[in-house]
């Protein structure tokens, strides 16, 4: 069933029409071009589709259209403002967190989302907090003290 | 398609961050799974769902006539030979005799979108004539065994193959310890995060130009050449940015269904991504195998005999089985001096699933019994498992035991030395003291070795073009893949220096096979050494040739006078300065730019004179090391297995790149204990037991511990800067070092791993009667 749906896309009112159950993340990558959300399995099992949903995350691939209806929805590409790279992103970057970077822009997002629900977690809460996000790469270290610097950095989780 | 050459910017000065990691932390680097545009035709693949069946005919009437398919194509549509593989040309493209494993491909559909594809994949009828499957090794080898490959010669042997040295029975009789084991390792699955995907387009003139998630762009081109019956001049192959391929993609995934894809679909772009499901039960997996080990010591500790017969479970193709069971023959008596040995390894073909090169190339499984073994040893004669490898171990100018003699770097002795240094070997028995209520604690050691490169016939050679820009910026074309490796970035770093040039004066173009010049695999723990060579020799002479130029330009009477700066030259003595820019014009063409070729030398020694051994890599010139070793904790109660510290010493030469080296060897850590501890890929009679992310465990950030990575002091007189390879190694020690540790901790020592807490609990309880 086709759809007409408002929602606020990466800080712009975004209005189109859909299937209802045109899943999230097809929606994102195949009609609006926003590849960056990434898809690993299409179950909920990996991460790597999380987009932030009024600030929470959630995994676009078991998502449908019509949830997207009136919410504030953020991907990858809506995070990096005029300023350049927000503080996890460039976290991500300095402390060598990246490697094929499938998983990256899920787990970048699943970060902004644990350090808005806890501004200073330790490293074993940002292991717990990031546990559903798969990475094949990089061990996790990496990410782990990335997401540490930002929790550390005296400007927050901003 | 959008341009997917690498032109990206960089936001430090130097080199300590990847210059691909900006793209990748803002979602703007397109991968080839993110690869559409107008008119896309979806291509996806009817797979047999039989294990051993011969193909009596493929019924696509019905799904053609759905609405939204616009082609289904069968063997009858391909020219070409229609076989795949690198060694043995024995897979299908698509299934014209016999079906050998659920996931052999037997038809491709092309489609207006996923829908429509889907249900015409359910309605594709495959007429089958089934015959017996075979699924263990025993029944393989059986005389008489159905064959799984009619033709060929060995029956279902793929490649067997022996290394024998001195006398080794006579030897075990003159042994005052001897100890026996067997170990059994399971399928591993890669899971990339980035499953197999490529995107493909006929272009007007009839050539093809595709953007594959790929470790080997211009073997594919061949290979896909043959298979179709198509002029290799007349494919293109581009490699985005990949996401993740640890082996997986060292061979054909999607390319020779795309191209054929793209030879039907009327110029429209055609896109193959397979789902996660289709992923695990058609794309290859690490080899399972059976490991037999006996090693015998004199009253000293030192080895005197090993005997070992390795069995690689290799599935329906050959798909580098027989490469990687030879790379294990070669590395399984380890790094170590052992007078005699006797070493016999198969490679057999089975209906299992589809096993293939994965990070380690057989060597895990082979290091995992042999230390497991040196730990038995070292127990009867009452020796420490340190003392044991370090009364053992090589140095440079020792034969290894596959006896092969080390001219190259050798530093393991120093790894041992430096691990036993370390509060974690030191500090060892009070931490172990420390465990709580029913938990036990324990140490696990394994020493690593692994070679690098192609072995002794096949050229392990890479191709390097730089050039100096009309922007006075230099450009660097790689032909070989980085699979998140970060290898781009340290060809870069190597450019940079010996150019005296900062990231934001540098380009790179990533693998096109028309761009880019011939690398060789992304595999083998070869690629910056190899292509470094070539990059060193090219960046060397493009320098030269701009300082000549300028010399002359500035009138210099030597050219010591002349240095490059950040985006200029400079005479020294009197200060002047000519922008790069300007220089790219001032040189003639050919001057601004170099070319260089680089072929990885070769061993000396030929340890077998089997000439199917040496063409599958036998024997290594330079090998890596390291000593590893894994902190334990048991939990009595439960079983669960808990790795709370782990330590990696290595010697990869120098590092070029600290923050990558330790990328490196926490990626490849991770994977070994995913090995250790949660994951096996399992299948029964064809029937997939673990074929999502829900069955096959993967771990997570909360199941692993922070990890210790400590390169020792090291050269390698022949590397790129001194380096050597570093991509593999790391994996090959997690097994036994965990399997060590548990026997320190609670006395068990489990036949197979991975060693889950319902298989150590049920080990505490049969220790306990």
């Amino acid at each position: 069933m086709k759809i007409n749906i408002s929602f606020i896309l990466n800080g712009k009112p975004t209005q189109l029409e859909t299937d209802s159950d045109r899943r999230v993340v097809d929606l994102l990558r195949e009609d609006l071009g926003l590849t960056g959300t990434k898809e690993a399995c299409g179950a909920g099992e990996c991460g790597a589709c999380t987009i932030l949903v009024n600030g929470e995350s959630r995994l676009s691939c078991l998502m449908r259209a019509g949830q997207l209806a009136g919410q504030t929805i953020l991907t990858i590409e809506g995070l990096a403002g005029g300023q350049g790279l927000h503080p996890v992103q460039r976290a991500f970057v300095t402390q060598g967190a990246v490697q094929c970077g499938f998983c990256t822009p899920g787990l970048i997002l699943g970060s902004i989302d644990l350090l808005r629900r806890n501004p200073r977690p330790n490293r074993e809460e940002i292991r717990e907090g990031l546990s559903g996000n798969l990475c094949r790469c990089t061990g996790y270290q990496k990410i782990v003290d990335a997401v540490e610097t930002v929790a550390a950095s005296p400007r927050g989780e901003e | 398609m959008q341009d997917i050459k690498a032109e990206q910017k960089i936001e430090k000065d130097d080199f300590s961050c990847r210059f691909d990691a900006p793209g990748k932390v803002t979602g703007a680097e397109k991968y080839a799974a993110d690869l559409y545009g107008p008119e896309l035709v979806w291509a996806g693949v009817k797979r047999a769902g039989a294990v051993h069946a011969r193909l009596r005919g493929i019924d696509c009437r019905e799904a053609e006539k759905l609405f939204g398919i616009l082609k289904i194509l069968t063997h009858q549509d391909i020219r070409g030979a229609n076989r795949q593989g690198v060694v043995q040309k024995d897979q299908p493209v698509l299934v014209d005799d016999k079906v050998r494993y659920p996931g052999d491909a037997v038809a491709l559909v092309l489609a207006e979108n996923r829908e429509a594809l889907g249900r015409a994949l359910e309605l594709i009828r495959i007429d089958l004539d089934p015959l017996p499957g075979i699924f263990d090794l025993e029944a393989a080898l059986a005389p008489g065994a159905p064959r799984i490959h009619e033709s060929h010669p060995e029956g279902n042997v793929l490649l067997k193959g022996q290394l024998v040295r001195g006398a080794v029975r006579d030897s075990f009789s003159r042994c005052a310890a001897v100890a026996e084991f067997c170990f059994q390792t399971p399928y591993q699955e890669h899971a990339y995060l980035e499953t197999e995907a490529g995107w493909a387009q006929g272009n007007p003139d009839g050539s093809l130009t595709l953007a594959v998630s790929t470790q080997t762009p211009f073997r594919d081109c061949w290979e896909i050449a043959e298979a179709l019956g198509l002029d290799r001049e007349a494919i293109r192959l581009i490699v985005p940015p990949c996401g993740g391929a640890f082996g997986g993609k060292d061979g054909i995934t999607v390319q020779s269904l795309l191209a054929l894809g793209a030879l039907h679909s009327r110029g429209r772009p055609v896109k193959m991504w397979w789902e996660r499901e289709e992923s695990f039960w058609a794309g290859c997996k690490r080899h399972p195998t059976r490991l037999q080990y006996r090693l015998g010591a004199d009253a000293a500790g030192r080895f005197q005999a090993l005997e070992a017969r390795l069995y690689y479970d290799t599935g329906p193709y050959d798909h580098l089985g027989g490469a990687v069971m030879a790379l294990g023959l070669e590395h399984a008596g380890g790094p170590y001096r052992i007078p005699n040995i006797d070493l016999q390894a198969w490679a057999v073909y089975t209906n299992n699933p589809l096993s293939g090169p994965f990070r380690g190339f057989g060597v895990p499984q082979v290091n995992a019994a042999l230390e497991q073994t040196i730990d038995i040893l070292a127990r009867e004669l009452h020796l420490s498992p340190l003392e044991i490898r370090r009364r053992n171990a090589v140095a440079a100018g020792d034969q290894n035991a596959a006896g092969v003699t080390l001219t190259a770097s050798t530093r393991l002795q120093e790894c041992l030395a430096a691990l036993q240094a370390q509060p974690l070997w030191t500090g060892r028995e009070a931490w172990k003291a420390a465990a709580g209520p029913f938990k036990q604690r324990g140490i696990g050691l394994t020493c690593v070795m692994h070679g690098q490169g192609y072995g002794p016939v096949i050229p392990d050679v890479a191709a390097a073009k730089i050039e100096l820009t009309g922007l006075g910026r230099f450009r660097i074309y790689c032909g070989v893949v980085d699979m998140g490796q970060g290898n781009h970035h340290t060809f870069l770093q190597i450019a940079g220096e010996i150019l005296n040039q900062p990231p934001a004066k540098l380009e790179f173009v990533r693998p096109d096979t028309r761009e880019t010049l011939p690398g060789g695999s992304a595999s083998a723990s070869r690629t910056t050494y190899t292509f470094g060579r070539a990059l060193i020799d090219a960046a060397r002479e493009l320098k030269q040739n701009i300082i000549e130029k300028a010399a002359e330009l500035f009138g210099a009477l030597e050219l010591e006078e002349v240095i490059l700066t950040p985006g200029a030259v400079r005479h020294v003595p009197t200060g002047w300065k000519i922008p790069l820019a300007r220089m790219a014009a001032e040189l003639a063409p050919e001057d601004g730019r170099a070319v260089c070729s680089f072929q990885a030398p070769t061993a000396p020694d030929r340890p077998t004179a089997d000439p199917a051994l040496q063409l599958h890599g036998i024997p290594h010139l330079i090998f890596s090391y390291g000593v590893h070793l894994a902190a334990v904790e048991v939990d009595t109660l439960t079983g669960a297995v808990e790795v709370r510290k782990y330590l990696a010493v290595s010697d990869c030469g120098r590092i070029v790149n600290p923050g990558i080296f330790e990328q490196q060897i926490q990626g490849a850590v991770v994977q070994g204990l995913g090995f250790a501890l949660t994951e096996e890929f399992r299948a029964e009679k064809g029937k997939i037991l673990t074929g999502d992310l829900a069955t096959y465990i993967l771990p997570t950030a909360l199941d692993l511990p922070d990890m210790e990575s400590l390169p020792v002091d090291s050269h390698e007189p022949s590397g790129p800067l001194g380096l050597k390879g570093g991509g593999e190694i790391g994996i090959d020690g997690p097994l036994p070092a965990v399997a060590n540790a548990l026997m320190d901790a609670c006395g068990i020592r489990l036949p197979q791993n991975p060693f889950t807490a319902e298989r150590v609990l049920r080990a505490l309880r049969e220790k306990e009667g």
